[in-house]
């Protein structure tokens, strides 16, 4: 134990449990991105593709995504409030559960069991113990939160607040289901009903797994990274009000031109517009906050992770809400458009912010530099180039299959049939998936330097760190 | 701001700011029965039908078919009628889908025979050669476990007793396996032998997509 008597134990398995389930979900990614193009890839039945996207979705999602938040909260919460977890055995039972949660939802996606909800596929017995280990998380966030030793609770603690509470809101309400047997059940909600809570949830999973605590890792650690305050306090009480009040709303701009109700999709593309205001809010604060110390986009590679990834943040809420749109929303939707957006704020936004996270907090937790910043610099550039060709290939392709679906002969007719939009697409798939090998191979070596930085320390005791480590270029 | 230094009460706060879009857009139109309209038109699945769904969200088929013609020119030319909310009212979950790497599939009932998709299900590229949809033949291998389906029936609400799914199943078993059924060839092509004379996956899931978007022609006919 550090001085503090700080739980980082916790925070080093959720370090663990992200990098693991990163490879995994990237693994299965890469084999479904062949079978794209190659078919014959689909060598069984719990190979194929119907089966493994789940399992790609749900294990970075879920696994990845949930396992940095909770390895960032849990260190974030101590720091800032200068408290000890209160309930280290729980934190640890949680651990367990998240994780063997997971491994036997990836099984059961395997196998087939699958609700269909996007990113709520797991069946009903995994959507208990999911419950079960929020609880515990927000047992202990809020337990910490009562005992704090710091009067304030700064930005990056609203954020945990709005998220612990919103997801279980989201989680329980959208997989309200009827068992028929232990792998097997029902939502429900009917058709339109039904339509209407899984984009209600699928849109804000999305946006408080992968917004609301990304910014509170932004917002904790950029002034660490660059020695700077947040530009403005202000701005951020603004921004995150309006977030999470705007966010609620927009759902169904997943359901343009759908039998659901007009109304509610017009509403949806009012708050969707809206939304470029809080989230922009956050982006201008990162900027601001270089201000007359831009130098460091350049010297400092933390900052580079940062600025760049907000960067995508920023981009990625400019071009949902105008997707959002009803006339481009009429091209765009249902091709591989929407898939490139997904990933630019996936590969460029999240991962880019939990990797400089862990760079930031796993020598602060160990009391050693990190194992190498040359290798962080490799990872950056790789995941950068690996996201932007990966992106911009599947907008190209998006555009072009949504014209091919549009276009018509002078007589009216259509002028291709279905097939050719697909195998047209091809060409842009083997495009996507050498981007995808790059992409790896950065997450590769981020995984090896943030392994190789534990494994400098002989010891497995943590240390008091604040002062020890110094972010370097 | 002195709710900053309130943890719970920041939460409560925090929760009803997301429940106020959540109650206006999601919870307010659950009672309105207007969302989610019916038809008379419109029948439930039969059991057999139901378990092909099933089959269906089993292997995940909705990740890359929608089923939603949505109200555009080309669109309607390409696929049909565009969807009409009665349509779904017996959909638990529904499955409307949010990409189309294959075609929507809204309108596919009744636009092929069995024995199109009877082989196309087999070997997808054997019918279109550059298709990348993985091959289903291995569904006909596998005989239709029909032992929930009066509880899923029950479940859904779909009105039948547990003889009007016995009947259902063993109608649909005698109409595939009948010497006059049309599509018999290519039936007995895909299945083995041991399993021509019961149901199959198989079956189950050409019955489920020879459902989709058929009733609703009635509705249609009318307006």
């Amino acid at each position: 134990m550090n001085e503090a008597g700080y739980d980082y134990k916790i925070v080093r398995s959720f370090t663990f449990s992200a990098l693991f389930w990163l490879i995994i979900g990237l693994v299965v990614g890469l084999w479904i991105a062949v079978e794209m193009f190659y078919p014959a890839l689909n060598l069984t039945p719990w190979l194929s593709f119907g089966r493994l996207r789940v399992v790609h979705t749900n294990g970075l999602g879920l696994g990845f995504g949930l396992a940095g938040i909770f390895a960032t909260s849990y260190y974030i919460l101590q720091r800032l409030t200068r408290t000890p977890l209160p309930f280290p055995r729980l934190a640890k039972a949680h651990l367990y559960l998240f994780n063997i949660t997971i491994a036997l939802g990836a099984v059961s996606l395997f196998a087939g069991m699958n609700t269909t909800k996007e990113y709520a596929e797991l069946e009903w017995p995994l959507d208990i113990c999911v419950v079960v280990f929020w609880v515990m998380f927000a047992i202990n966030v809020f337990a910490t939160l009562i005992k704090r030793r710091e009067e304030q609770m700064y930005i990056s603690l609203w954020y945990i607040i709005a998220m612990t509470v919103t997801i279980a809101v989201l989680y329980i309400v959208n997989n309200l289901e009827i068992p028929v047997t232990l792998f097997k059940s029902y939502s429900i909600y009917a058709g339109a009903n039904d339509a209407n809570v899984q984009w209600w949830y699928g849109h804000n999973i999305v946006g408080f797994i992968f917004s609301v605590p990304v910014l509170a890792m932004f917002y904790y650690f950029l002034p660490i990274a660059t020695g700077l305050p947040i530009y403005s306090h202000r701005l951020s009480i603004v921004s995150f009000w309006a977030l999470i009040f705007a966010y609620l709303w927009t759902g169904a701009h997943h359901l343009m031109l759908t039998p659901l109700p007009e109304w509610i999709q017009t509403v949806a593309i009012a708050f969707s517009i809206f939304l470029i205001a809080p989230s922009w809010g956050s982006v201008l604060n990162g900027y601001y906050t270089l201000q007359g110390n831009w130098e460091q986009v350049r010297s400092n590679y933390l900052v580079k992770f940062f600025i760049v990834g907000i960067t995508f943040y920023g981009l990625q809420t400019i071009q949902g809400p105008l997707q959002g749109l009803r006339t481009l929303n009429a091209f765009f939707h249902f091709t591989d458009w929407v898939v490139g957006h997904v990933h630019m704020g996936t590969m460029g936004w999240v991962t880019m912010i939990i990797s400089a996270s862990f760079y930031a907090m796993i020598p602060r937790i160990t009391g050693v530099q990190l194992y190498s910043i040359k290798l962080a610099n490799i990872h950056f550039w790789l995941i950068l180039l690996g996201q932007l060709v990966w992106t911009i290939t599947m907008w190209i392709a998006g555009i072009q299959q949504g014209a091919m679906w549009k276009a018509t002969n002078p007589d009216g007719s259509l002028m291709y049939n279905f097939l050719d939009t697909v195998t047209s697409l091809y060409p842009y798939y083997r495009i996507r998936f050498a981007a995808g090998v790059v992409y790896f191979a950065g997450i590769v070596i981020f995984a090896w330097n943030i392994l190789m930085t534990f494994r400098q320390q002989p010891e497995s005791g943590e240390v008091e760190g604040e002062t020890i480590v110094e972010t370097e270029s | 701001m002195v709710i900053t230094t309130k943890p719970v009460l920041f939460a409560l706060v925090s929760a009803a700011v997301i429940l106020i879009g959540t109650i206006i857009t999601v919870f307010i139109p659950l009672l309105m029965p207007s969302t989610q309209p019916l038809s008379p038109y419109v029948k439930p699945y039969t059991a057999v039908e139901l378990e092909g769904r099933d089959i269906y969200m089993r292997e995940g088929c909705n990740n890359c078919h929608t089923q939603t013609v949505r109200p555009l020119r080309t669109e309607v030319l390409r696929y049909g009628e565009y969807s009409k909310g009665e349509e779904f009212a017996y959909d638990h979950p529904f499955l409307w889908g949010s990409r189309r790497t294959g075609p929507d599939l809204n309108r596919i009932g009744g636009k092929y025979p069995d024995s199109w998709h009877y082989r196309h299900m087999q070997s997808p590229q054997g019918m279109f050669e550059k298709s990348n949809m993985p091959p289903y033949g291995w569904l006909a291998n596998n005989r239709l476990d029909t032992l929930n389906s009066w509880k899923k029936t029950s479940i859904l609400k779909y009105g039948y007793s547990k003889s009007d799914v016995h009947r259902q199943i063993i109608s649909y078993l005698s109409y595939v396996t009948n010497a006059t059924y049309p599509s018999r060839e290519s039936r007995n092509a895909v299945t083995p032998p041991e399993l021509q004379g019961e149901l199959t996956e198989m079956d189950a899931i050409v019955a489920y997509m020879q459902k989709l978007g058929r009733d609703v022609k009635k509705l249609e006919a009318k307006n």
